[in-house]
């Protein structure tokens, strides 16, 4: 899929996580939290997001979710309020990174 | 063609097959046993899933204050260790093959299983204990991890476990 977000067409594969991480810019969060149910998107969102977009760039690899628990600052059980269906998941989606694919 | 819309293609793949609901039993005292519940547990509310963990049996001790934290490797009966009987029988065997496996499984972030039944738990997902077998090993829910919510009968697991998918390990 190629959506316009904050105004740039970008690519996305068909479960709507992002081809290419460098697409992706600061201003695209909050629309694309919103096509994912998350509404207010909050500090406490972004906390989680840039954590997991920043793990991704840095070691090529999203963090577990135990790894987000323990040193995103956000508790496990703070994660799944703020984002009830999947944090990995929809973070990802949120931070422009690619589908993560680890089973913790 | 571009176009606004960020997820056409799930609406089309059907949400109606999606998963909402998964009950998962855990049956067996092994380390190799134990895990496959938990990461499957793990899994379904990574996947905003509704999850609740039944513990029966031997699967108790992965509940049990006094026996989470030394589950072993089963190294005797396995043939998965691919490893003859008289050898996996040897003093040491079990709690060899139980540290490389934890050693490997801390690599790939797999946390520990009494860290695991926290984080299983702080995702959201209820543990439960097997009524009849707690009765049988003259246990109580003071026996048990602070995590787990009660002591239920079978019954009460299928009343829980009603409109999902039940997952025997």
């Amino acid at each position: 899929m190629t959506p316009i977000l904050d105004g740039v067409s970008v690519h996305l594969d068909a479960e709507g996580f992002f081809e290419d991480p460098a697409q992706w810019t600061d201003g695209m969060q909050e629309e694309i939290a919103r096509e994912n149910g998350i509404e207010p998107f909050t500090d406490r969102h972004k906390q989680v997001v840039e954590f997991v977009r920043r793990t991704y760039l840095r070691t090529g690899a999203a963090p577990s979710i135990r790894t987000v628990g323990k040193d995103s600052g956000v508790s496990i059980e703070e994660l799944y309020e703020l984002f009830p269906t999947g944090p990995l998941k929809v973070a990802a989606k949120i931070g422009g990174i690619p589908k993560p694919r680890g089973c913790i | 063609m571009t176009t606004t819309s960020l997820d056409p293609t799930l609406a089309a793949r059907g949400e109606a097959d999606a998963l909402s609901k998964v009950a998962i039993v855990i049956s067996k005292g092994s380390l190799e046993g134990i895990y496959p519940g938990l990461i499957m547990a793990n899994g379904a509310r990574m996947e905003g899933i509704q999850a609740n963990v039944f513990f029966t049996f031997f699967g108790l001790d992965a509940i049990r204050k006094d026996r989470s934290h030394r589950i072993k490797v089963a190294t005797v009966g396995n043939p998965g260790m691919h490893i003859p009987t008289l050898l996996g029988a040897l003093p040491g065997m079990s709690a060899l093959a139980t540290r490389m496996m934890k050693r490997e499984m801390e690599k790939l972030d797999i946390p520990p299983i009494p860290e695991f039944i926290e984080l299983v738990a702080q995702s959201g997902a209820g543990l439960y204990g097997c009524k009849a077998s707690v009765d049988m090993f003259h246990l109580t829910k003071d026996d048990f991890v602070p995590e787990v919510r009660e002591v239920i009968t079978v019954g009460e697991f299928y009343a829980l476990a009603a409109g999902g998918e039940i997952i025997f390990t």
